[in-house]
């Protein structure tokens, strides 16, 4: 049944399959009805991520190295998760700016210098030309294990010379294709449709063919995931086989690994190719970047559990590489494994097609032109239409390329197995990181700098992963990897600097990458960049954030006749007609020609040769300085700093609202102060008047009636010097409040017993509380009691508490109880009373100034003679008691069950200055 | 003999009001507050009240409200008495049908010449 | 416009899914069930698919096209 023509035919009729879809891809897009439109398939085009080293490497990761083969694809998921601000950048400046290639994104950036496109190029080659070579090899190694089956594949590819190896007529059928559909027209920036919508296609077959052998393995060969599990349970050598021990690294080479996918993933060349260049529309961007990601997870759902398949199954000789297609071919199967074999080659045929456009574009580019723009021969001089030319050295690019390739394949292809040329080349490729993100973000990174940047970390490169991979396969002598060159240790190509226990890819990318980005940012920070470099820097650090139009002001001079003619060459006639169309027709040759016109000329020969050969073109016909680059510059800046304008006026204004709210706030407040102050005044007013009323009355009493009796006449004096007490008394505590509150109440604070002091007070005020009926109790609970006050205003506050509790006591039977005890750290004195007690919403409301508490049944107010406060003396009470540090508050009486007012003061401290104390104590004056 | 209800919560005051009425000639009756000014009111029908503003409970207002609006007392002769010295008072006391007012600290004879004068328009 | 923090939502989102899938976090399900295998897989794919659904639910609701980030 698997018979070399069917297989042949099979694989052949797959590939011409491709044509057709490419074919009807770019007919389409010339009848305006793009296939490629649309957001998924912009998605399976990245999907050319997934190589044959997917398709056949991860299941061989995953047997050997656990599930580390998950970071290479979890990396590009977090790229593509940054998408929206990175690729999205990259997008809008490779529109705008004609890129045709990441060498061309980069030798822009830097001032569009044609030596560092030429050594991205060259860098690129080296790098991936391997990984080339990885494909066509998976394409060999997976027809001949087709074939041999339950044979060891063995490549004979030594005794049978390359024309008995598939994969050299797979390239050459590559080489066709490539060639028909990546090089149809001149300009490498205009999407190649057909091509994109076969690679697109090929994403699809490859992820249906990998789940259809998944599904087979899992549900057919076993019952379900649960069962194959279980079984691979209980199979002791698999005990580690997932965890992280199984990792190259551990831990560290987990991280290395997963930095090392995100930024090979955003600097290979064809993901470059089909993110950026082939971007059609870059609001696909977003949807991609969750679509894509959601790819990567469903093709890689069976890759353990077809490792563990394979590993169970035991095919002792099996290579685990190539477990994905032995394991439906171990079931006697011949259809899956034929499937299986079309998607390897789809996976492998789609990275070939799109990574050899990418090289060749910028071979032809950035290494071939310049070459020959320098020679004398090809330029000005001769009269021939050159645009034949470059579209042929594309071709001979590609088919060298191809061939570079397959020979890599044929000669050294055994040396290394598949997953390490993949890795090996995704470490080149993280060269370019450094000068491409930072030339994104920081404006400063020159062209030197990212120059040598480039040279240092794939010299880097070279010496800890390629050089000991050569040894590895016996092209050098290894001694070097062991002990270092000359012997020395230190300089060990896997353990430089004496940085062991690494994994080599993890090692590789940080030294590498701390010399590349280390020399570039260092070389920047000391060197000058040119004026077009200062516009390039400009323009690409600022394409998302300022809308800038790319619109170069031309100064310089040429004609209409010199610039056809250079176009002509170089475009061919249809195009010159498109890009000099808006001249007058009547124009003649020697009438010069408008800038806008010179800047379109540009953009479209950077389309076909690159920025740096576009410039060094257009500088050779025109005259005086090319391009007005103050101009340009003064434009940025202008836009930066009106937005900078902008920004602060914003925030002026918004501080300008704040203070306006502030000031509103401020006067409300002094209008609420305003309104206190009116109330106090009409209070003061009213308590100075009560006494002053019954002062007059009976000093106009007293007047007008001599023959008052003596009884009579002393009652009325005596009520007259009792109100003139109260009055004086009033004044005196009215002083007080005031000077409370604008904080000039003068303390005399001193170390003091507490103690002695209640005992002093209680002697004052106890005959004038006999007199009223009231029982005065007082329980000191302590010796002595050190607290920092001032004598005279404390006695005043606790006369005012035995004062208020004796006023409200009960009507029968007034009893008054004063306690005094050590509470923690504090003295408590407490006073109750066994009257109605205050209510809890009234608690506070008594220290405001004129409270009165209301005292409820007839005539309370006369009863025992007991005059009515002022409603001043709780609130200055409180006011010293805070000044001294304690606190003043109402709680329920514990014993008597009425009011109780609680006085609470900090105890001395022992041998502390009386001054410090009382500073540090002092709370703010209450309003 | 017209009979005068004082009504005050300072005792002192009150004490002094009641002297001058007596020595005007007047019976006189008086309450602490709100509450028992009504009730003296009901009990005593006296013929002129001198009425403080500022009692405990029911306020001065309140009273002379109650008062004026039973027909009875619709026009019983009431003297307000304040500490307050606001304009404001005065003519929320006026608007609520006080016939005078009063503000402490007062002139003895002028307070003895308005009740006076009130009993003899009212007779 | 885009939404005003769409920016801000997908940071948070690239710093949640880099620390999901680096260790230390991947560590404690690093634990063999009681059969032998890891749990390691299962969490990463676990974290990956709640990661993915997050941005689909970011990118389709809380960001329009003619913005810019």
């Amino acid at each position: 049944m698997r018979t070399d023509p069917l297989v042949l035919g099979v694989a052949f009729g797959y590939l011409a399959l491709l044509f057709v879809i490419a074919a009807w891809g770019d007919r389409r897009a010339e009848q305006g009805r793009s296939v490629i439109g649309s957001p998924t398939v912009y998605t399976l085009s990245i999907a050319v991520y997934c190589t044959a080293w997917t398709f056949y490497g991860s299941v061989g990761r995953a047997a050997e190295y656990g599930p580390s083969f998950l970071m290479i694809y979890l990396g590009p998921t977090l790229a593509m998760l940054a998408s929206p601000f990175v690729i999205r950048k990259m997008v809008r400046i490779a529109r705008a700016q004609r890129i045709t290639s990441i060498a061309d994104f980069i030798s822009a950036r830097y001032g569009k210098s044609g030596s560092l496109g030429a050594l991205v190029a060259l860098i690129a080659l080296i790098g991936i030309t391997p990984y080339i070579a990885l494909q066509l090899k998976a394409i060999t190694l997976s027809h001949a294990v087709l074939m041999n089956y339950p044979e060891p594949p063995g490549l004979r590819l030594v005794e049978e010379g390359f024309w008995a190896d598939k994969s050299f007529w797979v390239a050459l059928v590559l080489a066709v294709f490539i060639i028909l559909f990546g090089t149809r027209y001149l300009d490498a920036s205009e999407r190649h449709e057909g091509m994109v919508a076969a690679i697109a296609f090929e994403s699809l077959v490859k992820l249906f063919a990998f789940l259809a052998v998944g599904i087979f393995t899992v549900f057919v060969m076993f019952n379900g995931p649960g069962d194959l599990f279980a079984r691979a349970a209980s199979h002791p050598e698999l005990n580690d086989a997932l965890s992280l021990e199984a990792v190259p690294g551990g831990g560290i080479g987990w991280v290395g690994t997963l930095v090392l996918a995100f930024l090979a993933f955003l600097t290979l060349p064809r993901q470059f190719q089909v993110l950026v260049v082939e971007n059609v529309d870059e609001r696909h961007i977003k949807r991609a970047s969750w679509l894509f990601p959601l790819y990567l997870l469903v093709i890689n759902l069976f890759v353990i559990p077809i490792a563990l398949a394979g590993v169970l199954l035991g095919d002792p000789g099996g290579d685990p590489d190539s477990f994905v297609l032995t394991l439906p071919l171990s079931a006697g199967l011949d259809d899956l494994p034929l499937l299986v074999f079309i998607g390897g080659l789809s996976a492998a045929t789609g990275m070939v097609i799109v990574e050899t456009i990418a090289l060749s574009t910028m071979v032809s580019n950035h290494l071939v032109m310049p070459l020959l723009l320098r020679s004398p021969h090809l330029h000005l001089g001769s009269r021939g239409n050159l645009s034949g030319w470059l579209l042929g050295i594309r071709r001979v690019a590609i088919v060298m390329i191809l061939l570079l390739g397959y020979l890599y394949h044929a000669l050294i292809g055994d040396s290394y197995s598949l997953v390490t040329i993949g890795l090996v080349s995704f470490a080149a490729a993280t060269q370019f990181a450094p000068a491409l993100l930072l030339g994104l973000y920081w404006r400063g990174a020159t062209r030197l700098g990212a120059t040598l940047g480039l040279l240092a970390g794939f010299a880097v490169w070279i010496y800890t992963l390629l050089l000991p991979g050569f040894a590895q396969s016996g092209w050098l002598d290894d001694t070097f990897l062991q002990h270092g060159p000359f012997g020395l240790a230190w300089l060990r190509p896997y353990a430089l600097f004496g940085l062991e226990g690494w994994d080599i890819y993890s090692h590789s990318l940080l030294w590498s990458q701390l010399a590349n980005a280390g020399t570039l940012i260092g070389v920047s920070l000391f060197t000058q960049q040119n004026r077009l470099e200062q516009t390039q820097a400009a323009l690409f650090t600022g394409a998302l954030h300022t809308s800038l139009v790319y619109t170069p002001l031309w100064q310089g001079q040429t004609t209409r006749g010199e610039l056809e003619a250079l176009l002509n060459r170089y475009l061919g006639a249809p195009a010159t007609e498109r890009i000099l169309t808006g001249l007058a027709q009547q124009t003649s040759d020697d009438q010069a020609v408008p800038p806008e016109v010179i800047a379109r000329a540009e953009r479209a020969l950077a389309g076909a040769l690159g920025s740096a050969s576009a410039r060094v073109l257009i500088n050779s016909v025109v005259r005086g300085e090319a391009l007005d680059l103050e101009a340009v510059l003064s434009i940025l800046d202008t836009t930066s700093q009106t937005l900078e304008y902008n920004r602060q006026l914003e925030q002026k204004s918004r501080e300008l609202a704040k203070v306006g709210e502030e000031l509103r706030s401020a006067n409300e407040r002094l209008r609420e102060l305003d309104r206190l102050k009116d109330e106090f005044v009409a209070m003061v007013s009213h308590e100075l008047r009560t006494p002053l009323t019954s002062i007059r009355a009976f000093a106009e009493i007293l007047r007008d009636n001599h023959d008052l009796p003596d009884d009579k006449r002393r009652h009325f004096l005596d009520v007259v010097v009792l109100e003139s007490q109260r009055l004086s008394r009033l004044i005196e505590e009215i002083l007080d409040l005031a000077r409370l509150e604008s904080g000039r109440l003068t303390l005399h604070p001193q170390r003091l017993d507490l103690a002695a002091l209640v005992r002093q007070s209680v002697d004052a005020v106890h005959r004038v509380q006999e007199e009223r009926g009231v029982m005065l109790e007082v329980a000191i609970d302590t010796d002595e009691a050190p607290v920092i006050g001032d004598p005279d205003r404390l006695e005043q506050v606790i006369i005012n508490l035995l004062d208020n509790a004796g006023k409200f006591a009960a009507d029968e039977n007034p009893h008054v109880l004063l306690r005094l005890e050590r509470h923690k750290q504090h003295y408590r004195l407490s006073v109750e009373d066994n009257g109605h007690g205050i209510g809890e919403d009234e608690r506070e409301r008594v220290f405001e100034k004129f409270h009165q508490i209301q005292q409820y049944g007839a005539g309370s107010g006369q009863v025992r003679g007991r005059p009515r406060g002022s409603g001043l003396g709780l609130p200055i009470s409180r006011g010293i008691v805070a000044h001294l540090g304690g606190r003043l508050w109402v709680e329920n009486a514990s014993t008597l069950g009425g009011a109780c007012l609680v006085m609470e003061l900090p105890m001395a401290p022992a041998g502390i200055e009386v001054q410090e104390a009382v500073k540090k104590n002092k709370a703010p004056p209450e309003r | 003999m017209p009979r005068v209800l004082v009504v005050d919560d300072e005792p002192n005051i009150v004490l002094s009001l009641e002297f001058l009425m007596q020595q005007a000639g007047f019976d006189v009756v008086t309450a602490g507050d709100g509450e028992q000014a009504l009730a003296r009111v009901a009990e005593q029908a006296p013929d002129l009240i001198l009425l403080d503003i500022s009692l405990p409970g029911i306020s001065g207002f309140d009273v002379l409200e109650q008062l004026r609006a039973d027909p009875v007392h619709a026009r019983l002769p009431i003297i307000m008495l304040t500490a307050h010295g606001r304009e404001v008072e005065r003519e929320k006391g006026m608007a609520l049908g006080a016939d005078d007012y009063v503000t402490k600290p007062f002139s003895t004879q002028a307070l003895v010449d308005k009740v006076q004068a009130l009993l003899d328009e009212a007779r | 416009m885009k939404t005003p923090r769409f920016g801000e939502r997908l940071v948070a989102l690239i710093v949640l899914a880099a620390l999901l899938f680096s260790p230390p976090l991947i560590l404690p399900f690093d634990r063999t069930a009681n059969g032998g295998l890891s749990w390691l897989p299962l969490y990463l794919f676990l974290a990956w698919g709640i990661v993915i659904a997050l941005a689909a639910w970011l990118m389709e609701h809380g960001y329009d096209d003619q913005g810019g980030a």
